[in-house]
């Protein structure tokens, strides 16, 4: 008999697994260490006979004692009850763009010609790994027309933070950085756009969107002055919405005497399309995480791969990778750097998983990648507006690029549920559905992001749990209020981790508390 | 016969095929893909094709092209490995691999503690477990790196006490000052401490002639980036404390089954790098730095880290978790929020929390014990050798030791190339970064050395020095 619904009869694995140290058992072991040979014994002694008396460690750590296929099977359950992007359909993770993170980049990464590789190895023996990051430098250099990259930052808010930096040089390097002491940011763009520059010392200028959810041009150009330092901006924003105004805003900035960085966290759409350099900016970044399609591991390890303009290359952090002759080696030589934001040269196995990405697809398959997450956000946007107590505020009747903003404000004001609530149920049919950074300016909001991984009968199956879900708000508003029902654990007590007699952010925090 | 153009119809995306987008396209009233992108003002649409290299479309050529590539790479498993400093070859148990490499917690992401729920608890479990090793009741979710790491405490410090100024070891990592320094300034000013240069530890009448009520914190790292077990500890936080400052150390997690863990020396923020608890090297990628504190409001109030707490749920027995204080990060104020927060090395963190699983209390006894024991058989094997001379031999070590070479008419230069060609990895050269202590390499000896490994380098070095 064939399978008639297009709503799956989803229930998340549920173990009730125990927290690990409740599985403990004195003496038990996981895995053995070699023994030290007879002769160091003999020649060395125990090894503490050196170690002072107060730097010798007294009671052992209260580490839970396990056996290995028990540590091994309590992980295995605890990841069952982890919806990673390779088990559903997630597109409810706007921003995100959890698109696949292809299995053949795992293989390679994992080669011990990756792993097993020391930093400071003579860069004779490592020419392999240098040429993987230098050629991925050139083809970001190509994708954002910007002058040179390095991989150093761990992240996108690393990122921003190297960016802010080198600004902060640049003006100090002209006498101005006294002077310069503001940044400039969206609403709708990432936080840690306006939160980063605040760890230098800035001022955050916010500017708000306008009634078209754009960032209001009139705003900018009262924000700025020269007291000015940059701007830094996501393009397209979290609305899905690309500023068509976006060199004017650079214009704007770099007259005042500004440097323009640019948030690439939603480049997805726009590879081969559009580029930083003609948008007029000064840096750029690129989560090699999300577009580039290294896997997000849970939230990292991570890169954000920071572009520069060849005026600001002698800021970059150290080192940059060269390449004379075919022969691969790592310039110091940098007179104006930050300095370092992170140790070493990044995160190797993202870095190696974003060129072969590339390297598979080429500028044509790129190209398609961006075409057809465009399309697929464009048809989930249509079928988004059908259903009911949903919109998709602004540019009314327009097109969006990667992802789209949208707003329950009308199912809340009809039925008294939440973007909170429906993303608790949307969890009984194995789907995420994320709502938005704060503040929420859009009311009731929820983001979705279809990228180009998934294929038209998933975009529809999501939809139709969208649309169940819904039904439910209207009809049944109880199941969706009182949601999960079928996922791992129900409705989680969330008071106590705002009181500090009772928060525990670890297990024997939680056990003393327990007691009292 | 004329090759008529191929579709370009990609495994990776479902909806390249021409029919699908048609009917798709069709279904919004769209004739071209490019109406979709109308709102691109035509000065900025990018007009030509990127130039990029010819792809390898199919999974094989792929493979082996980037196979190729790789082979140019000499690795620690071919050669001999005794490179160290802030990132280290220990062994990662099979378990590890297994666990970081699941769909599950491989490609997860930011969903609820509902769905997420096994995200939460073990990132939770690994706190938890970093909590016992170092004796403390909070620990963040991941951060960067040892750098980012000591630098958040520092600034964290700096926001408590109200203060501007912190002090930090000369005997730390290079590169983690280079890290401070630009995480720090303005707002904060670094100052350097020096190091006793008979003991390699800290120099107390430095410390004690700098530091002032302007100071908001002292960072050092126990053992130092020379390996060096400070053992002043008490001195060292008694002096911080007296000052009104908060006293930071920086410790290599692994070293904490056999060393006294910082707090039961004053220390009030731990911080450091996990690298070694279960992370393969992947040259300099396997990076992820914890922060630690007690339990007190004050502190727990300045991370800008998720802190993911235990709690209940409305059904009895059943253990929730989520987001303790999410308010104070920039996640909930972009610009109140405590410095930012954004995607680090959470995998890196459940990773090291199946490796303390694993390992458990008696293993890192024994592993802590074993590193000493193969150091010392190292350092004193080394000593013996013609010329080169171990600086502070008379200090207590743990897993890395400095090796002067000035004696031997050799720089350390002469001496890594004389190595390589034998098959080993020499030491790393500090000469340019400590200059003060001349010709020195630093070497690290792990587990993974057996007697003959640290036997074939004791040879090794003979013959490149004779």
């Amino acid at each position: 008999m064939a399978r008639k619904a297009t709503i799956r009869n989803f229930h998340q694995a549920k173990w009730d697994e125990p927290v690990i140290f409740e599985l403990s058992n004195k003496g038990e072991r996981g895995i053995l260490f070699p023994e030290i040979e007879d002769e160091i014994e003999t020649l060395i002694g125990d090894g503490f006979a050196t170690i002072p008396e107060n730097m010798r460690r007294k009671t052992p750590p209260a580490l839970p004692e396990l056996s290995q296929m028990q540590v091994l099977k309590h992980y295995l359950r605890v990841s069952q009850h982890t919806l990673g992007a390779d088990l559903n359909i997630d597109i409810g993770q706007g921003t995100c763009t959890m698109k696949y993170s292809p299995k053949i980049n795992e293989k390679l990464a994992g080669q011990s010609k990756i792993t097993e590789l020391h930093p400071a190895q003579d860069e004779s023996t490592v020419q392999g790994i240098l040429e993987i990051i230098y050629k991925l430098d050139l083809f970001l250099r190509e994708i954002s027309g910007l002058d040179r990259f390095t991989f150093q930052p761990g992240g996108g808010g690393q990122a921003v933070f190297a960016i802010v930096s080198m600004i902060q040089a640049y003006h100090a390097s002209n006498g101005e950085s006294q002077q310069r002491d503001e940044i400039i940011s969206t609403m709708f763009s990432h936080p840690s756009d306006a939160a980063a520059p605040t760890v230098k010392g800035y001022k955050i200028i916010n500017i708000y969107p306008n009634e078209d959810g754009l960032p209001d041009i009139e705003a900018l150009k009262e924000a700025v002055s020269e007291r000015t330092a940059g701007l830094l901006i996501t393009n397209p924003e979290d609305t899905g919405i690309f500023n068509p105004m976006i060199k004017e805003f650079t214009d704007i900035v770099h007259k005042a005497g500004g440097l323009c960085g640019y948030d690439q966290a939603n480049a997805n759409g726009i590879l081969g399309i559009t580029r930083a350099k003609e948008a007029g900016f000064d840096m750029c970044f690129f989560n090699l995480h999300k577009t580039f399609s290294s896997p997000h591991g849970c939230g990292g390890p991570a890169t954000g791969a920071l572009g520069v303009t060849k005026e600001l290359v002698d800021y970059l952090p150290v080192p940059l990778v060269d390449c004379h002759n075919s022969n691969y080696s790592f310039n110091y030589n940098l007179p104006k750097s930050i300095g370092k934001v992170r140790a070493f040269y990044g995160t190797i196995p993202a870095i190696l998983k974003a060129y072969s990405w590339i390297m598979n697809l080429g500028s044509e398959g790129l190209k398609e990648v961006s075409q057809v997450a465009v399309l697929n956000n464009n048809y989930l946007l249509n079928k988004i507006l059908e259903i009911p107590g949903a919109s998709a505020p602004y540019a009314k009747g327009r097109h969006r690029i990667e992802q789209v903003r949208y707003s329950w404000e009308k199912l809340y004001h009809d039925t008294g549920i939440t973007t909170e609530d429906i993303t608790n149920r949307m969890v009984d049919f194995g789907f995420h559905m994320w709502s938005s950074h704060h503040p929420f300016i859009v009311p009731q909001p929820f983001t979705l992001e279809p990228t180009e991984s998934y294929a038209k009968a998933e975009i529809d199956e999501y939809i139709a749990g969208l649309k169940q879900v819904v039904k439910e708000a209207y009809e049944t508003p109880e199941k969706v209020k009182n949601a999960p029902h079928r996922s791992v654990v129900h409705k989680i007590n969330h008071d106590s981790l705002d009181d500090p007699e009772r928060w525990a952010v670890t297990w024997r925090s939680y056990l003393k508390k327990q007691k009292k | 016969m004329d090759k008529k153009k191929k579709a370009f119809v990609h495994p990776y995306i479902p909806n390249s095929v021409p029919d699908v987008k048609a009917q798709m396209l069709k279904e919004i009233g769209v004739k071209d893909i490019n109406e979709l992108y109308e709102d691109i003002p035509a000065n900025l649409r990018f007009k030509d094709k990127l130039d990029l290299p010819e792809p390898f479309l199919s999974e094989y050529a792929l493979e082996r092209h980037v196979m190729e590539i790789l082979a140019k790479n000499k690795t620690c498993q071919e050669y001999l490995n005794f490179l160290g400093g802030d990132t280290w070859q220990h062994y990662v148990p099979a378990i590890c691999d297994e666990i970081n490499s699941r769909s599950e917690f491989l490609t997860a992401y930011a969903g609820e503690p509902y769905e997420d729920h096994g995200r939460f608890q073990a990132l939770f479990e690994y706190a938890s477990m970093m909590g016992e090793l170092l004796d403390m009741d909070v620990v963040n979710v991941p951060t960067y790196d040892w750098g980012q790491a000591a630098s958040t405490s520092l600034r964290m410090a700096g926001r408590i006490t109200g203060r501007q100024e912190v002090l930090v070891a000369k005997n730390i990592s290079p590169d983690r000052f280079l890290i401070i320094k630009n995480y720090c300034e303005p707002v904060v000013s670094v100052k350097l401490v020096e190091y006793d240069p008979k003991t390699g530890m800290l120099d107390l009448e430095d410390l004690k002639s700098k530091i002032s009520s302007k100071t908001a914190a002292v960072y050092i790292e126990n053992p130092s980036h020379h390996g060096i077990i400070e053992t002043q500890g008490e001195k060292i936080t008694e002096i911080t404390h007296k000052n009104g400052a908060i006293s930071i150390v920086g410790a290599d997690p692994i070293s904490l089954g056999v060393l006294t863990p910082p707090s039961q020396y004053g220390a009030d923020i731990v911080c450091g790098d996990i690298q070694s608890l279960g992370m393969h090297m992947q040259f300099g990628g396997g990076l992820a730095g914890y922060i630690a504190t007690r339990d007190e409001v004050k502190y727990v109030m300045e991370y800008p880290s998720r802190l993911f707490g235990i709690t209940s749920t409305i059904v009895d027995g059943e253990h929730g978790f989520g987001d303790v204080m999410y308010d104070r990060t920039s996640f909930h104020d972009r610009v109140e929020g405590k410095e930012f927060i954004g995607t680090c090395s959470a995998l890196w963190g459940i990773t090291a929390g199946v490796y303390l699983a694993l390992v458990g209390p008696q293993g890192m006894q024994e592993l802590g014990q074993l590193i000493l024991q193969k150091s010392q058989y190292a350092m004193k094997k080394i000593s013996e050798i013609k010329g080169v001379k171990i600086p502070f031999q008379t200090s207590p070590h743990f897993k890395e030791f400095i090796v002067d070479f000035s004696s031997t008419g050799k720089t350390v230069k002469e001496v890594n190339k004389a190595l390589l060609k034998k098959g080993i990895f020499g030491g790393k050269d500090v000469s340019s970064e400590f200059p003060e202590l001349g010709n020195c390499a630093v070497y690290c000896i792990t587990e993974i050395h057996t007697m003959e490994d640290i036997n074939q380098l004791v040879q090794a070095l003979k013959e490149c020095l004779s």
